[in-house]
């Protein structure tokens, strides 16, 4: 396929997940600025941050009235997945000069990752990939910052809007994400300890729960990995 | 606080984190790490999405009544079977927004 078609065809793979983008979006923007964000505050966190559910939890994190600190560092652990995705795509785009290799960084987004990795998957030889991940980077990008601002400027005149649950969007989502990849008993016991902490460590200030819940699930899945990689050894030695 | 710092501040975390693996081609972490990476995406979206669906508004709402709850395990169910992501996001938002209609939820 020529660069032109691959970028197409990045745009319109990633449309599926522009569904879960949009209402987060408008319901993101809406929330900044009822938390009292300046609607240019609002666009550049979107504009220069473009990491939903970090911005959405830095928003009730700054409503809750708490320091620079504890966002920065709940930013810090929410987006340490995208380490993974990085890693992830690190063959594929370890050939490019540094002008693709930055602003494809800066653009991957959960969303982004999982459309891309797929269309890297299929084993066609074609040269042009990285112009897909491009496609399906800017149309998520763009369609961030639209949805923002529908929400700065129209989610205050809409009443109730914080109300209609459109944050659902998010979990749909992240669940249209996470599930598909809890292929093994280690990825499974992993989410069930990360769920099972935050539920318990919901009361803690500051996210912190979030961060317990997370390490908790890496802990039990690296674990167990091992385990069933020395039950497998020993096997093998009988 | 400054806003602006701040923003800046979540851009340089966000944008390192994203950047690490890009920026050196030939950069590995001990296996440890490596293994430990490869938990981080469902722990840490399972640590957002299950208080969302069982505290949707900061307390436990586990209840018939709690359009998160029940949408949410819908949208697993959709996305276990089918591993589609456009079904499981429309099937979740859909059934979501039906039953807050249902149950007299939406204020319009």
């Amino acid at each position: 396929m020529s660069r032109s078609q691959e970028f197409v065809h990045g745009c319109r793979d990633i449309l599926p997940l522009i569904l879960g983008a949009i209402p987060f979006g408008i319901i993101f923007g809406t929330l900044a600025v009822g938390a009292g964000l300046s609607g240019w505050q609002t666009m550049g966190m979107s504009a220069l941050v473009f990491a939903g559910s970090a911005q959405f939890i830095a928003i009730t994190l700054i409503t809750g009235g708490v320091g620079a600190a504890v966002v920065l560092l709940t930013t810090f652990v929410v987006n340490l997945r995208h380490a993974l995705y990085s890693a992830a795509l690190q063959p594929f785009v370890r050939h490019l000069p540094g002008r693709w290799r930055v602003p494809l960084a800066f653009w991957l987004t959960d969303e982004a990752f999982a459309v891309v990795q797929n269309r890297y998957a299929r084993d066609d030889a074609s040269p042009y990939k990285h112009w897909y991940f491009l496609g399906a980077a800017l149309t998520m990008y763009l369609n961030w910052q639209l949805s923002t601002l529908v929400g700065v400027a129209f989610g205050q005149a809409v009443p109730d809007i914080a109300r209609w649950g459109l944050d659902f969007a998010m979990i749909a989502t992240f669940i249209g994400i996470a599930v598909p990849m809890m292929r093994t008993r280690p990825q499974v016991a992993s989410a069930v300890v990360a769920g099972g902490v935050a539920l318990l460590t919901w009361e803690l200030p500051y996210k912190l729960g979030l961060i317990a819940a997370a390490l908790a699930g890496i802990v039990i899945g690296v674990w167990l990995e091992r385990r069933a990689e020395a039950a497998a050894r020993l096997q093998g030695a009988l | 606080m400054n806003t602006w710092l701040l923003i800046l501040g979540m851009l340089a975390i966000t944008f390192v984190i994203r950047y690490s693996f890009f920026a050196w081609p030939d950069l590995r972490f001990p296996r440890a790490i490596e293994q430990g990476l490869h938990y981080v995406p469902v722990a840490v979206l399972t640590a957002i999405v299950v208080p969302g669906m069982l505290l949707p508004d900061g307390q436990w709402a586990l209840s018939w009544n709690n359009a998160y709850l029940l949408a949410g395990l819908l949208a697993i169910a959709i996305a276990a079977v089918s591993r589609n992501l456009l079904a499981t996001i429309a099937g979740g938002l859909l059934s979501f927004f039906a039953l807050r209609w249902a149950l007299g939820q939406l204020p319009i």
